[in-house]
């Protein structure tokens, strides 16, 4: 016991060392004052002493748990259970479904609108999923796509009065293309690299919207998009909110009916036997490259749906929504959720958008949280708030 | 027995990484319902000439053929994938198998060369795609059987035991229809009971599936005991070949290869 | 021709802090094939504990000289604090998990830490004292070489020195390149890997701080988030020399420093971050294993 204490007391004085300047000092050079922080300096030594027990009792844990799963008595959470138990999870399913069912009229326009937002956010976490979490691909341009439909929305709209119906499908496509014009080139590139690469070219499309002014109209962005109308009569702004909802819930269930398709068929199991093993894979007579390009196509697809969506929420873009921080607040949908799950990409959408939107004095250190959560997931549960499970088939051969 | 048209026909292939020829002109040829060893020292390029023939490296010199259905084949600068497609399956010497998937799952990846369905079967599951779906299961299922695996079929392949896991290897790469299968070093981790498994799943391979082997092994019983041909590799190149006997009684290959065992 | 010149030296300037940032991203890749995707933030904070002190002694009334040479020291201390902290944290309890794990890991980390000083420090930019003196006898070539990016190029050129002489020389550069060979054979001749990697960290984070401190008083000014953009540039750098290769970071920042300078000089300055993203696209399509590295095929 003493030795612990010792142990947090070290790691206690070496992060008051390491935080002082950046939290403790501040300098206004215009006014000539130093402002001092001490009571950072005291918050910081006692969170830090008391964090490093639970640091190294949860590595302690995952230690054992680790050494138990080689034993092969490894065992699952309660809360796997009651999710692969058909019998209380249909019913938990039914419940969650009514309440988002129910939901614009339990409560108001304002808060109708952030689980729009969640919503939309449910479907880029999965469609980022087929890519990340399926395929085994670490995409970090993912919002680019979203861009793409965004403002193919806005400016087919803009130029040729497209509405939204025929914008949607064609925001889809046009996303779908421009993942596999830049996937062509880019996916035999090693998983790091391919990180890299995908960022970059999600910059690269940002600052050409940013810079382009004849085609983009450069930061200022597009407003006045319609909202979507309903057998071409328009709405007005309460309807068309609630329109917008049913539309999201209903895009939403769709892409969870699709992507279960598609994690248990032919093509879904390609792609995990591509993130497993890339070379066994290919052993196993599965075309990489065209594998690959149908996850990226596929992922890109949902992206410009929720462009397109996005567009017609808000009625403004700018490239100021679609930085990378975008992207890796996707990615950390899908990694926290659980990489691949289906069930923990959504409670992991709707934790990280409604979270910070409902605790408001929260909401400041919502980056900072993510990103923490991001490395303490990484180390401390790496498959995720609800890891993903195969599928077991059933066969019996009494009946052939 | 040489008659027949060899299935796999390897003509001085080479393979250099920089200064190192790791496979050295190399010639070998292996016939419908022949096991064929390939032995040889650590480092002496074994694993290196299945990369070869199988497409994970291009050979830098010489030519790889397959017949398949009566049709000879060139397979030099195929991907891996469309060797497999060809006829040629393998394992792996350090296992490779896709551990996060269950091991039915397993086996149903080796049947992806075998089926067709993509995205719009996917998400629709139309009729076609559910009885390919079906076929493959059962497919799959029933090789698990063969291999004694079924037990463990809804299992996820990392909790397999070692040796189950690299039956499993096998299963997986006999889900791809192959004419010629190749083994690296099968045995190697077993323990002497499995190894004897491993001889007459082998033996069965052979003479229910009509499948030609070629195995890399250092098990010198097992080798002996099982194939028909033998071939030698040393530092990249071909020692000798021929019937264990002769290999067995060869003095180069005491010198170079036993010797250093049986010393 | 002045043109051309204050280009090829505002280049140059830049591509030494480029290159110095990048020497951390080859080290640490080198060592453990890692992307350090929080790097780039680690020059930040270089960047700010190094405002912070000059503000002090500024303050104090400290004559620019020495507040140059103690805010350096201070920043190169304390980047190298967090470096070491954060591999102990985000990387090395990752080791031995698969290749996306530590990668994601990194982005976290760089997230947390951008906002980190976003939250205890400013979300605004702030302006950065100017602590290089101006350099009399360089008087008539300014024009294209200023006293700056004078200071950048001699600074980053000593720097690269004492580099290559400890990787060398030393003790340690031997262990390090040893491990970067083969860390298991180095473990097996009584290496220790951790401290390695650990002193690699340092050694990479205190080379960025350094960059830090130069683009904070050539700029004039700096926020949150310079980390970011600087931190892909340099990667991208390392990665142009191929990844991996000291010389190859340092071959690679100059490039991608001249490729922007002239990009924006002769062609347009709206598109200065397109040129280099479009560079790390073309490399790593066209030659993944970059100028100086030389393309290996994986053992199967
Ligand atoms: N990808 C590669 N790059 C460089 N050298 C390799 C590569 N693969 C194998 N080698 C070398 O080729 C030689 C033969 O290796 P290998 O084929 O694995 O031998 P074996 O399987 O007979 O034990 C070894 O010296 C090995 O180091
Ligand atoms: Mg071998």
């Amino acid at each position: 016991m003493f030795e612990e204490i010792k142990k947090s007391l070290k790691v206690s004085i070496w992060f008051m060392f390491l935080t002082f300047p950046i939290m403790v000092i501040k300098v206004n050079l215009t006014d000539k004052v130093i402002i001092w922080r001490w009571k950072n300096l005291i918050l910081v030594g006692i969170g830090s002493f008391f964090l490093s027990f639970i640091w190294r009792y949860l590595l302690e844990r995952k230690a054992k748990k680790a050494k138990k799963e080689e034993m092969g008595i490894g065992q699952t959470s309660i809360f796997l259970k009651i999710f692969n138990n058909p019998k209380y999870a249909k019913p938990l399913y039914i419940i969650f479904l009514l309440f988002i069912l129910a939901f614009p009229f339990i409560f108001s326009m304002y808060q109708t609108n952030i689980m729009i937002s969640a919503l939309i956010y449910v479907m880029l976490g999965l469609g980022l999923n087929i890519v990340v979490g399926l395929a085994g691909l670490l995409d970090l341009g993912y919002v680019a796509f979203y861009a793409v439909g965004a403002y193919s929305y806005a400016l087919l709209n803009y130029h040729f009065h497209i509405n939204f119906w025929l914008a949607l499908p064609i925001g889809g496509l046009l996303a779908a293309i421009f993942g596999i014009v830049l996937g062509f080139p880019v996916l035999r590139l090693r998983g790091d690299y391919l990180a890299i690469v995908t960022l970059g070219f999600g910059e690269i499309i940002r600052l050409i919207l940013e810079n382009w002014d004849e085609f983009s109209f450069g930061p200022s962005g597009i407003s006045n998009i319609p909202r979507p109308s309903l057998f071409g009569i328009n709405l007005g702004v309460k309807e068309s909110t609630i329109f917008i909802y049913y539309l999201i819930v209903f895009m939403s269930i769709i892409t969870i009916f699709v992507v279960n398709r598609l994690q248990n068929s032919r093509l879904g199991r390609a792609w995990i036997a591509l993130r497993e093993d890339e070379i066994a894979c290919q052993a196993m007579g599965i075309d990489k490259t065209k594998t690959k390009l149908t996850a990226f196509a596929l992922g890109a697809t949902w992206a410009g749906f929720g462009g397109v969506i996005f567009a017609a929420k808000t009625t403004f873009i700018n490239p100021a929504s679609f930085t990378f921080l975008e992207s890796a607040i996707i990615l950390s949908i899908v990694v926290l959720g659980g990489m691949g799950s289906i069930q923990g990409v959504i409670l992991a959408a709707l934790i990280m958008i409604l979270l910070p939107e409902y605790l408001r004095a929260f909401s400041d250190y919502r980056m900072l949280i993510f990103g923490a959560s991001m490395v303490l997931m990484m180390v401390f549960r790496p498959e995720g708030l609800i890891p993903s499970s195969r599928r077991k088939y059933e066969y019996d051969p009494t009946k052939r | 027995m040489n008659k027949k048209e060899p299935i796999l026909d390897v003509k001085n292939i080479s393979m250099h990484f920089g200064g190192l020829k790791a496979v050295d002109k190399l010639s070998l040829q292996v016939y419908p319902d022949e096991i064929v060893a390939l032995i040889g020292p650590n480092g002496a390029g074994k694993t290196t000439f299945f990369n070869c023939i199988t497409g994970i490296y291009e050979p830098t010199l010489g030519d790889v053929f397959v017949l398949r259905d009566g049709k000879k084949r060139r397979l030099n600068g195929l991907k891996p994938n469309k060797v497999t497609e060809l006829g040629l399956a393998r394992t792996f010497q350090n296992i490779r198998i896709f551990s996060n998937m269950t091991v039915l799952e397993n086996v149903m990846v080796g049947r992806h060369c075998r089926t067709k369905s993509w995205v719009i079967g996917a998400i629709l599951r139309d009729k076609k795609t559910r009885q390919e779906e079906i076929e493959t299961i059962e497919y799959s299922y029933n090789l698990l059987e063969k291999l004694d695996l079924h037990k463990f079929a809804n299992e996820m392949a990392k909790n397999l035991p070692y040796g189950a896991q690299k039956k499993l290897e096998i299963a997986r790469a006999l889900a791809t229809d192959p004419v010629l299968l190749l083994l690296d070093e099968p045995a190697a981790g077993l323990n002497p009971q499995e190894t004897s498994e491993l001889k007459d799943i082998i033996n069965k391979i052979k003479e229910e599936e009509k499948i030609s082997i070629l195995l890399i092994e250092h098990d010198m019983k097992l080798v002996m005991n099982i194939s028909d041909r033998v071939y030698v590799m040393e530092s990249g190149r071909l020692l000798a070949q021929g019937t264990p006997r002769e290999i067995s009684q060869n003095p180069e290959v005491i010198k170079a290869y036993l010797g250093e065992e049986h010393a | 021709m002045d043109y051309f010149f204050e280009l090829f030296f505002s280049g140059l300037s830049k591509g030494s802090i480029y290159a110095l940032i990048a020497l951390g991203y080859t080290m640490v890749y080198g060592i453990i094939e890692l992307i350090n995707f929080a790097h780039g933030e680690i020059y930040m904070i270089g960047a700010f504990t190094a405002l912070i002190i000059s503000g002090i002694l500024t303050i104090l009334g400290f004559n620019k000289i020495s507040i140059l040479i103690l805010a350096t020291i201070g920043a190169v201390i304390y980047s190298s604090a967090y470096g070491f902290t954060v591999e102990k944290i985000a990387y090395k309890p990752l080791r031995g998990s698969s290749r996306l794990s530590p990668l994601i890991s990194a982005i976290g980390m760089s997230i947390f830490l951008q906002n980190y000083v976003l939250l205890a420090q400013t979300p605004n930019f702030v302006s950065f004292p100017e602590l290089i003196p101006e350099i009399k006898w360089l008087e008539p070539y300014s024009s294209f070489l200023g006293s700056t990016d004078f200071v950048i190029i001699v600074t980053t050129a000593i720097v690269l020195v004492l580099l290559t002489i400890l990787i060398k020389f030393t003790k340690i550069g031997k262990a390090m390149r040893a491990t970067a060979q083969n860390q298991v054979m180095a473990a097996l001749v009584g290496v220790n890997v951790d401290k390695i990697i650990s002193v690699t960290f340092i050694i990479g984070s205190g080379l960025a701080a350094i960059g830090g401190v130069l683009i904070g008083s050539h700029v004039g000014q700096i926020n949150f988030y310079i980390g970011f953009i600087a931190g892909i540039k340099a990667f991208t750098a390392a990665v142009l020399g191929g990844i991996g290769s000291i010389p190859g970071a340092v071959l690679g920042g100059l490039v991608l420093g001249w490729t922007e300078s002239f990009g924006t000089g002769y062609i347009s300055s709206d598109y200065e971050d397109v040129f280099a993203f479009c560079l790390l696209v073309l490399i790593l399509i066209f030659r993944p294993a970059g100028i100086l590295g030389e393309s290996t095929q994986q053992k199967v």
